[in-house]
C-alpha cells in the first residue's frame, strides 16, 4: 500500500504531517523486508526506503543463499559453521555464526513457504550449488550449499518479501531519505526524512526504529553497488556517538566486469567458470591448490591483483578473464542467464564462447552498526543496548563475517538477522512509552538541510565525491599501507572541509537530487574517514584488509573488533574481544 | 563520439507545459545513456530530475522513452544511437512528476490487485513443497520481470482503458496461476477473466517489444487466455468456472 499522494502543487520546504508508527524501518532491502514481514503480524509498521522497495540494492544478489539443507550432497551446520569462521579469518563472533549457521535451512524452506521460486533439483527439492569458500568436511573440498534461482536470487527473494508486506498491509514510505535519528531520554523514538518528491522533511515517530540502509560501496571508484549504497545509516548513527565496528573489513568481489564494476556473480565459477591470466593459465592454482578458483573472494581479489602487478594480466592490462566457455550454452541459459546478459550488453562479450573482461570491484561491507545477534544496536560497542534502536543487514555488525565475508551468506544473514531483530524489536514496542500527542507544533528541521539548502559556496558535489572515490580506491582498497592510508586520511579532512564550502543550486522541489547527493556525500565523508581510521590502527593482514607492510595475521595483538567513535572532530578507537567458542583460529590455507 | 541528449523538461508545479532541452558532451561508444544523463547532472545542469539505481537492468528504476521506444537507460549504449542525437522522454502513459520522473502509483496499484503472492489453503509442511524442475521452467522467464513498467507505459490499450491492468500486472499473475505450489487458481481467474484484466489485450505485443529483460510478455499472457478459455469450455459442461488444477495449466 502506497499510502501518500505523490505530489502536491506548490510544494516548497515545509514540514509535512507527522507520522506515527509503532515499527519504523528505514531500509527496503532484504532485512528491512524480512523484519517488515514478522512485525506486520502484531504491529503497524512502516517501511522508509530511498528507492522503491523492489529497487533496493538486495535484489542485485545473483548467487545464492546458503544453508547446509543437503540437497545435492551430504552437509552439516558445523561445516557451515567452520568454514564461516575461516572464512572470516576467525574474526567473526562465533556464538552469532553459530546461530545463523543452524537456523539457516528454517530460514531458507520458510522463503520457499513464502513462494520465493527457487531453482530445483530432479528430485523437486531446492537446487543447491558450490560457491567461493564453502567446503564439506572442514575444508577437503567444495560443496554444493548455495540455495539459488537461476542468477537472480536476491531480486525474486526481495520480490516474494515485498508481495508479503503487500499481503499484511505494511505501509511504505517510497523515496524517502533518512536525514536524522530522533531520540528523547536516550531512546531513539522516530527519525526525520527527507520526502524526495515533495522536496519536505517529515518527521516520524515510532516506538522502535530499525537501521537496516546497506552498505557503502559507493565510497570507492569501482564498485558493484548501487548509486544508493552511501552509507546513510551508518553515519546517521554514528554521530549519534554510536560506534562503528571493523570498518577496515572492505570486501572486493573479484569478478566486477571490467571497467564498470557490474557484478558478475561468484555462480559463474560455482558453476564451472574459470579465471585465466594473459597466459591463459588457470593462475589459482598458485593461491588456493586445494580449492582453486571456489577459494573466498579476499584470496582471489588479491590473486588476481598480483596476476596482474606481475605482468600477467590480459594483454598488459590491468585485468583477467573469466572463462565460461566450457560450460555450454545451455547451462549458461538456465542458470547464468544474467551474467551472460551483463557481458554481452555492458562488455559485449558471447560468454558461450569468449572469455569476459573481469577486475576486482568494491562489493560489502562487512563492519557496521555493532549488535547483538536480536539486532540491538550497542551503544558503546560492547554491551549496552541503546533503546528502542535496531539495526540489521549490511548496515549491522553482529559479526558473522568478520574480516571476510563467504558468498551467499549475506542474504542469510539479512533473513535470519532480520527476523530475529524484528521479535526483539516486537518485545520493545510492548514495553515502550507511548508516543508524543500528535500536535507537536512546528518542530526546527534538521540543521544540517537548512545549512544545505542555504549553501552558496564554490565547491560541488560531484567535485567532492570523485575525488572522495579516488582517494579510497587508490589507498583503501584491496592492498593497503600506512603511507597510503596517511594519504588517504589527510584528503578526507580535507574533503570534509570543502563540504562546508558546498554550493548548491537553491532546491526547495521535488526530486532535487543535488540535493538528496549533498546529503548522501556528507555521509560518505563520515564512513570514508572512519574506515581510513580503522584501517590505519589494524597493523596486521586479515581477511580483506591486507596491509603490505604488515603482510602478517597476528593474532597476538589483532585477534580483536575494531570500535571507532566519532565526534564530529576526532575519531577515537576501542577494541573488543572476539567471541571464541568452537574453533580456535589456525593458519588460513585452501 | 559527440552525444546530444534532447530532454524532456517540466515542472508540473511550476509551469503548465513541457519543453525540451539539449545537453551535449563526449561519450565513449560504451557508456550507458545513464552515463550521459548524471553527466548532465552533475557538470551541466543539476536540476534535471530522473530516477536511476542500479544501473545494470536489475532494480527497473530508469525506464524512460529513448527516441520514442520505452526502454532502461542503463541498458542503452550510446552506440546504438550513431546519429548522436538521443531524445529521453518520460514514461507515456503516467503521470510526470517531474522531467523524467513519472507517478508509478496506479502501476503499483493495478500490480497489487492481482494478488501477487502465493495463496495456499494448508499448512506449511516441513520441508519445501517439492515441485520438479518442469513445473519451475513454466514460469522461469516471468521471475525476470523487474516491474520497470517498461511494458505497460508501450501497451497501447492503457490510453484507452485506464482500468486494465497492463501487462506487468498481469504477467505477474501468470507467475502465480503457474505456479505450481499456489492453490488459488479460481480466486485468480476470476480477478483475471474479464475486459480490464486479461481480456483487455489485444496481442499487439508491444510490451514483448520493449521488455528489457527480454521476456516475451505476449506469450505468457496468451498462456493465460487459454487457461481461462479452457476454464470456461470445462465450466460449460460443469456448470462452473474451474475446479483448482493447482497450478497445472494447459502444456
Amino acid at each position: 500500500m502506497l499510502g501518500w499522494p505523490y505530489w502536491k502543487k506548490n510544494s516548497s520546504w515545509r514540514i509535512a504531517l507527522e507520522k506515527f508508527h509503532d515499527a519504523l524501518i528505514i531500509g527496503s532491502g532484504m532485512a528491512g523486508l524480512r523484519a517488515a514481514v514478522e512485525l506486520a503480524q502484531e504491529t503497524s509498521v512502516a517501511v522508509v526506503s530511498k528507492v522503491f522497495p523492489t529497487r533496493s540494492h538486495s535484489g542485485a544478489a545473483q548467487g545464492g543463499i546458503t544453508a547446509a539443507l543437503g540437497n545435492e550432497e551430504e552437509d552439516h551446520w558445523e561445516w557451515h559453521m567452520f568454514d564461516t569462521v575461516k572464512g572470516s579469518d576467525y574474526l567473526a563472533d562465533q556464538d552469532a555464526v553459530e546461530i545463523m549457521v543452524r537456523d539457516a535451512p528454517r530460514a531458507i524452506l520458510e522463503l520457499e513457504h513464502m513462494g520465493v521460486p527457487f531453482s530445483r533439483n530432479h528430485r523437486g527439492l531446492i537446487a543447491q550449488r558450490a560457491f567461493g569458500g564453502h567446503t564439506r568436511d572442514f575444508g577437503k573440498a567444495p560443496v554444493k550449499r548455495a540455495c539459488y534461482a537461476s542468477d537472480r536470487t536476491g531480486r525474486v527473494i526481495v520480490d516474494t518479501l515485498y508481495e508479503q508486506c503487500l499481503k499484511m498491509g505494511v505501509v511504505f514510505y517510497p523515496e524517502f531519505l533518512l536525514l536524522d535519528l530522533i531520540f528523547q531520554k536516550q531512546r531513539c523514538v522516530g527519525a526525520w526524512l527527507l520526502d524526495i518528491s515533495r522536496g519536505e522533511a517529515l518527521r516520524v515517530w515510532a516506538k522502535s526504529v530499525l537501521i537496516a540502509t546497506g552498505g557503502a560501496g559507493r565510497l570507492f571508484r569501482t564498485t558493484s553497488n548501487c548509486f544508493g549504497n552511501t552509507g546513510d545509516g551508518l553515519a546517521v548513527v554514528l554521530c549519534h556517538g554510536i560506534p562503528l565496528q571493523d570498518m577496515e573489513f572492505v570486501q572486493f568481489h573479484p569478478t566486477g566486469l571490467r571497467g564498470v564494476g557490474i557484478l558478475l556473480s561468484e555462480a559463474a565459477r560455482g558453476e564451472g567458470g574459470v579465471l585465466r591470466n594473459g597466459l591463459g593459465e588457470r593462475f589459482m592454482a598458485r593461491y588456493a591448490p586445494q580449492i582453486l578458483d571456489l577459494a573466498p573472494r579476499d584470496i582471489v581479489s588479491r590473486a588476481i591483483l598480483k596476476e596482474i602487478r606481475e605482468g600477467r594480466g590480459v594483454e598488459g592490462q590491468p585485468y583477467v578473464h573469466l572463462d565460461l566457455t566450457g560450460l555450454g550454452e545451455k547451462r549458461i541459459k538456465e542458470r547464468l542467464w544474467e551474467v551472460a546478459s551483463f557481458a554481452r550488453i555492458y562488455g559485449g562479450v558471447d560468454a558461450s564462447l569468449e572469455p569476459i573482461p573481469v577486475e576486482p570491484t568494491c562489493h560489502y561491507f562487512m563492519g557496521g552498526i555493532p549488535t547483538d545477534p536480536d539486532g540491538r544496536v550497542l551503544g558503546d560497542g560492547k554491551q549496552s543496548p541503546v533503546q528502542g534502536l535496531f539495526a540489521a543487514g549490511e548496515c549491522a555488525c553482529v559479526s558473522v563475517h568478520g574480516a571476510n565475508r563467504l558468498g551467499c551468506n549475506s542474504l542469510l544473514d539479512l533473513v535470519v538477522f532480520g527476523r530475529r531483530a524484528a521479535k526483539a524489536m516486537a518485545e520493545c514496542i510492548k514495553e515502550a512509552p507511548d508516543l508524543p500527542p500528535q500536535d507537536m507544533g512546528e518542530p526546527h528541521k534538521p540543521e544540517r538541510l537548512q545549512k544545505l539548502l542555504q549553501a552558496r559556496g564554490p565547491e560541488t558535489v560531484p567535485g567532492i565525491r570523485q575525488d572522495l572515490q579516488g582517494l579510497l580506491m587508490d589507498h583503501c582498497s584491496v592492498f593497503r599501507d600506512e603511507k597510503g592510508l596517511l594519504a588517504a586520511l589527510e584528503g578526507v579532512l580535507e574533503l570534509q572541509q570543502r563540504f562546508t564550502r558546498l554550493g548548491l543550486g537553491g532546491g526547495g522541489r521535488s526530486f532535487d537530487l543535488e540535493v538528496v547527493e549533498a546529503l548522501e556525500l556528507e555521509h560518505m565523508l563520515v564512513v570514508a574517514r572512519v574506515v581510513v581510521e580503522s584501517a590505519l590502527c589494524r597493523k596486521e593482514s586479515r581477511g580483506a584488509h591486507f596491509r603490505e607492510d604488515h603482510p602478517q595475521r597476528n593474532d597476538a595483538l589483532f585477534l580483536k573488533h575494531t570500535l571507532v567513535f566519532y565526534d564530529g572532530q576526532e575519531v577515537r578507537i576501542d577494541w573488543k574481544p572476539v567471541k571464541i567458542t568452537r574453533f580456535p583460529p589456525k593458519e588460513r590455507t585452501y | 563520439m559527440l552525444v546530444t541528449l534532447r530532454v524532456f523538461r517540466l515542472d508540473p508545479t511550476r509551469e503548465s507545459e513541457p519543453h525540451y532541452d539539449e545537453f551535449s558532451m563526449e561519450a565513449k561508444p560504451w557508456e550507458r545513456i545513464l552515463d550521459c544523463l548524471n553527466r548532465v547532472r552533475w557538470e551541466q545542469d543539476p536540476s534535471l530530475a530522473f530516477r536511476s539505481s542500479c544501473g545494470h537492468g536489475i532494480c527497473g528504476s530508469d525506464g524512460m522513452l529513448i527516441n520514442g521506444v520505452c526502454g532502461l537507460a542503463c541498458q542503452r549504449l550510446v552506440k546504438e544511437y550513431p546519429e548522436g542525437l538521443i531524445t529521453l522522454e518520460p514514461l507515456p502513459n503516467f503521470q510526470v512528476i517531474r522531467d523524467l520522473v513519472v507517478d508509478l502509483d496506479p502501476f503499483y496499484q493495478k500490480y497489487e490487485k492481482v494478488k501477487p503472492y502465493l495463496i495456499t489453503g494448508e499448512q506449511a509442511p516441513e520441508r519445501e513443497r517439492l515441485q520438479s524442475p518442469s513445473e519451475r521452467e513454466v514460469y522461469d522467464e516471468a521471475i525476470r520481470c523487474i516491474l520497470c513498467a517498461c511494458c505497460t507505459a508501450a501497451c497501447p490499450i492503457t490510453p484507452k482503458q485506464s482500468e486494465f491492468l497492463g501487462p506487468a500486472a498481469l504477467l505477474r499473475a501468470f507467475r502465480y496461476l503457474f505456479d505450481s505450489r499456489d492453490q488459488a487458481s479460481r480466486e485468480r481467474m476470476e480477478i483475471l477473466d474479464r475486459e480490464q484484466g486479461i481480456w483487455g489485450c489485444k496481442g499487439h505485443g508491444l510490451c514483448t517489444r520493449v521488455c528489457p529483460k527480454e521476456i516475451d510478455v505476449r506469450k505468457w499472457l496468451g498462456r493465460t487466455k487459454k487457461r481461462l478459455h479452457d476454464a470456461r469450455i470445462a465450466a460449460g459442461s460443469q456448470q462452473e468456472l474451474s475446479t483448482d488444477t493447482g497450478g497445472q495449466g494447459p502444456a
